[in-house]
């Protein structure tokens, strides 16, 4: 069996909650909740995940507690969480944009807002999930910082990036600068492919690994238990491959 | 009393918080009032959904202080987008804890209340009259001082109330309705149902009776008055009518949802 894209993509989502412990899995968009489901049903079973609304519920959706928004609020500042967040935007230090794109007084195209970008980044975990990695996500600077990256987090205690994951790669900051480095490719990406779809110049280590291959059960849970009806392609189509 | 008699007690100028989230539980019945009346240059103080984006629409509000608006089905906000891209509102774009933290301040009767949200991030940047405080202990830590959000009145919309104004919250979620009232000078609650007072603790439990009748100025019962967003348990979001909102224009749409057969149980009275 072969995994697809989305399938190593899913693998490099879950591996964002690894030895995570008895933390709430935020993830946020179909491929980084697939990918939770996976890492609770695998190599980190203590997760908490959400119904994506106010109940703490089994992968099953047994619920096990309640989690309405104020809570949630005060779980986040507990730190015993990692999100993954979107990004419209995002840049070399991790600073990420979900609110506009242009200028902020008259945007060219509002988005969301902020959201809770702010307060999940001074003070949880917070990784994101590029469903299409392109010049017009991964830019130069972003146009408007919500989620804070780390030449912008001096002294914050709590403020840690994880990783980015895209459907071309998973992306770090262990650098020296904690500038945005290339951390594996999935497997039939190329580092130029990458290159060409980022806007900034990106940390190439002169071995790059490969994303892992999903394991035999971990294939059969994501085929037949969490995404039986395969809504992982519709988001990273197996045609990104060429 | 009726959503137009709620209404006629607001201002034009006022800053007015709304309850809900995003496209949930959202006091649509109060806002149609609020569209039928005359009043406009309103702060709006609210986690945005379509009554930030009617509101936008019709051109009454002069400020919005909001972490987001969206439609939670519909991710974008149309009105709201709109609005933003003809620089037609004064934004005070803050994170949604920030919002949360400004509530609890304006309830407490505190000047702000320290939150680590919004440091380093452009929330400093597009609101330069934000302040930041540095912890007195040890720690030394330094926070943003987010200010109160004090409101003159709040519109809520729950499950049931009592005609003395405790309100019940039987969804999933309360969001944020009973700290709406207490940060405000007057809260008009609207819900699906009034019942007497010994109804209250038979549908829910004790801990669903969130709102409390010395925060409430008025009560309005309107059933199906949170529509076309979600009032868990008693109906979900209408997406047929959601999306009709979000792709007709506003105009057209407003006749319909102002004027038309689909109008609302509190057309009558107003």
């Amino acid at each position: 069996m072969t995994a697809t894209r989305s399938e190593h993509c899913v693998i490099a989502c879950a591996e964002a909650w690894r030895g995570a412990g008895e933390i709430l899995a935020s993830p946020m968009g179909l491929i980084p909740s697939i990918g939770a489901r996976l890492a609770r049903l695998t190599f980190s079973p203590d997760l908490l995940l959400t119904d994506g609304e106010a109940m703490l519920v089994g992968v099953d959706g047994t619920v096990e507690g309640w989690l309405p928004y104020r809570q949630h609020l005060t779980l986040v500042t507990s730190g015993r969480r990692h999100v993954m967040m979107g990004a419209s935007q995002i840049d070399r230090f991790g600073n990420q944009n979900i609110s506009c794109i242009g200028d902020w007084e008259k945007p060219k195209r509002q988005l969301l807002g902020v959201r809770g970008a702010p307060v999940n980044t001074l003070n949880n975990p917070t990784s994101y999930w590029v469903p299409k990695h392109s010049l017009r996500v991964f830019v130069e600077k972003v146009d408007m910082v919500c989620g804070v990256g780390y030449d912008r987090a001096a002294g914050a205690r709590h403020h840690r990036i994880p990783r980015v994951v895209s459907d071309l790669g998973v992306f770090d900051f262990a650098t020296p600068d904690h500038s945005m480095r290339l951390a594996s490719l999935h497997p039939g990406v190329t580092v130029e492919e990458v290159r060409d779809a980022t806007g900034f110049a990106l940390t190439i280590p002169d071995e790059v690994p490969y994303t892992r291959e999903p394991t035999p059960v971990e294939l059969r849970l994501i085929r037949e238990e969490i995404d039986p009806a395969d809504t992982r392609a519709r988001e990273v189509p197996e045609e990104a491959k060429t | 009393m009726t959503a137009g008699e709620a209404v006629s007690r607001l201002e034009s100028g006022m800053t007015l918080g709304i309850g809900g989230w995003g496209s949930r539980r959202k006091p649509m019945a109060l806002v149609r009032a609020l569209l039928r009346s005359g009043i406009t240059d309103l702060t709006v103080v609210s986690y945005g959904g379509p009554d930030v984006g009617m509101l936008a629409a019709a051109g009454r509000i002069r400020k919005l202080v909001a972490p987001f608006a969206t439609l939670d089905s519909i991710p974008l906000e149309p009105h709201f987008r709109a609005a933003r891209e003809r620089g037609a509102l004064e934004l005070m774009e803050i994170d949604e804890a920030m919002f949360m933290w400004g509530l609890h301040a304006a309830a407490n009767r505190l000047p702000f209340l320290p939150v680590r949200a919004g440091i380093g991030s452009d929330v400093m940047r597009v609101n330069p009259g934000l302040r930041t405080v540095t912890s007195p202990y040890d720690d030394g830590e330094t926070f943003v001082a987010m200010p109160a959000l004090r409101l003159d009145a709040a519109l809520v919309h729950v499950n049931r109330a009592d005609r003395r104004g405790n309100g019940q919250c039987l969804g999933p979620d309360p969001y944020f309705d009973d700290l709406f009232c207490e940060a405000a000078e007057a809260a008009f609650v609207s819900c699906e149902r009034i019942v007497d007072t010994a109804e209250l603790t038979k549908e829910g439990a004790p801990q669903t009776l969130l709102i409390k009748r010395h925060t409430v100025t008025g009560v309005v019962e309107a059933p199906g008055g949170a529509h076309f967003t979600s009032c868990a348990p008693d109906y979900g979001r209408d997406e047929a009518r959601q999306k009709e909102y979000a792709t007709t224009p506003w105009a057209e749409f407003a006749e319909r949802f102002l004027n038309g057969p689909d109008n609302g149980p509190d057309a009558e009275g107003t």
